[in-house]
């Protein structure tokens, strides 16, 4: 069983546990544990980046408007935004709902763990870089443009649910092509495979430390599927990650 | 009261200004060529202001912004005073931004203006380098122009926010090589720095150690490896920053 290291009970310290993703079994020392109900926090401590328009599908979707203003040409180099300290929150959070919002967009990204600093990395050594892997909820209130940085719409508290650990990249036996499906209550609302990527995870690791320094603890989302879905007060959210772990939380006005 | 971060001999030192140039905790004065310094705080979340000056959003043939245009900035891009910043090979336009940077004091969520200055700790120096070339109109100003590795200078000191009594009059300029290339002053932003910390904690928390780049005034042009940049601000000092191959 692959491990992965969380931070649960509430504990600043991370646990190393082993997981089978299939049964939902969850050890510590060979003993089973049950871990519903439980507080986590997110296991990521550095800067969580944000990869934009990362999915062939959410390109074409944008179609002739990608050659028009104000956009005039379709993006070059890797398109980043960050999800600030406030944003985060672990699995089985509440996502605070704003009350003047019908809805909220759920994306859901695989996030790529860095374990030490990386600067310029080629794309071969490009998984040398990375501890692991985890899964994020970027969650926004639904706009269309995207001339201009989202902060309104996507730094709100709590809007960046990430968990439930992050799983060793050793378990993750080709992490370009992992299903992502997201559930709101229950109910499947989303599809899609990282194969879908414009740029794989290692072309994004190396277009972006082309241009600045990722460090050990960082988080780069690799991107959110076109057609994120929507999600509204008091509606519980499961996105689960092909072999990485299933990141729950739900959504309720404070 | 201004302290500094330094690294002397082996150590981190919180310091303050002396005749010589710094003086440690334990007392001893020592020129300011003689110890690193390192930005004087270490920014948690980092808010930047885009067009935040009626005459640099003119300059840059924009209309004024009727909402404050903000991005994010990662540490990786943040450097202390006597720093050097890197001119990549393929550009043709880096430019310095001489910028009033904020330093939040306290956890602030839905703050009035008239009550701002009560979240704030104190002020700082920020030159917010962009390079130009690598614009792009998607989430711009986009973080290949604005979050390069230490393309942000921040110092060289920390000042108490009751040391300035009207951060919103203070003159700014920039001189590079000795020559002043950059003059404004902070009574011309367009979004006060009151103003912004109402409109950020509209919609999220701030929490101590945030930090609030307020935009720069007219003049900035293109620099060239081995430019020496001095940012001042009146009351805060001068920052400085040498841009290196």
């Amino acid at each position: 069983m692959p491990y992965v290291r969380a931070n649960h009970s509430g504990s600043l310290q991370h646990t190393v546990l082993e997981v089978n993703l299939q049964s939902s079994q969850v050890k510590l020392k060979e003993q089973n544990v049950d871990l519903e109900g439980q507080i986590w926090n997110p296991p990521v401590s550095g800067t969580v980046y944000g990869t934009l328009l990362n999915y062939k599908g959410s390109l074409e979707k944008m179609g002739e408007s990608l050659n028009e203003d104000p956009y005039k040409r379709p993006p070059q180099a890797p398109v980043l935004y960050i999800k600030p300290a406030n944003t985060l929150i672990g699995h089985q959070g509440i996502v605070p709902f704003p009350k003047e919002e019908d809805e909220l967009e759920i994306g859901a990204s695989l996030g790529i763990v860095i374990g030490q600093k990386a600067t310029k990395v080629s794309q071969e050594d490009a998984l040398n870089y990375v501890e692991g892997y985890t899964v994020v909820s970027d969650i926004s209130i639904p706009h269309e443009s995207v001339f201009r940085p989202a902060i309104k719409e996507k730094a709100r508290d709590g809007f960046c649910p990430v968990g439930p650990w992050v799983i060793e990249k050793e378990a993750v036996e080709n992490v370009d092509a992992l299903d992502i499906s997201v559930y709101i209550n229950d109910e499947v609302k989303q599809e899609n495979n990282t194969k879908n990527l414009v740029r794989s995870v290692s072309e994004l690791l190396k277009d972006v430390t082309e241009f600045m320094t990722l460090n050990k603890g960082d988080v780069l989302m690799i991107g959110i599927p076109e057609n994120a879905p929507k999600a509204s007060n008091g509606d519980h959210v499961r996105i689960e990650i092909e072999n990485v772990g299933t990141l729950k939380h739900t959504i309720a006005k404070k | 009261m201004k302290t500094a971060r330094v690294a002397y001999e082996g150590d981190i030192h919180h310091a303050t200004a002396s005749h010589e140039g710094v003086q440690l905790e334990n007392g001893k004065s020592i020129a300011e060529e003689e110890v690193v310094w390192l930005p004087p705080i270490e920014p948690k979340t980092c808010f930047a202001l885009g067009l935040n000056y009626f005459d640099h959003a003119s300059e840059l043939s924009f209309k004024a912004p009727e909402e404050p245009l903000v991005f994010l900035k990662g540490s990786n891009t943040f450097i202390g005073h006597r720093g050097n910043t890197k001119r990549p090979d393929d550009v043709t336009n880096m430019h310095y931004e001489c910028e009033l940077a904020v330093v939040i004091g306290k956890q602030a969520k839905d703050v009035p203006k008239d009550n701002a200055y009560d979240y704030v700790a104190g002020y700082t120096i920020a030159n917010d380098y962009a390079f130009r070339d690598y614009l792009e109109n998607y989430y711009r100003p986009n973080l290949k122009v604005k979050n390069r590795d230490d393309s942000t200078p921040l110092g060289p000191w920390f000042v108490d926010v009751d040391d300035i009594s009207d951060p919103m009059n203070l003159s700014l300029c920039t001189y590079v090589n000795g020559e002043i290339v950059q003059e404004g002053s902070t009574k011309d932003m367009i979004f006060d720095v009151p103003t912004l910390i109402e409109y950020l904690s509209s919609f999220m928390t701030l929490n101590p150690g945030d930090l609030l780049l307020t935009g720069t005034p007219k003049g900035t042009v293109d620099t060239k490896v081995g430019d020496e940049v001095i940012t001042e601000i009146e009351g805060l000092g001068r920052l400085k920053n040498t841009i290196i191959e």
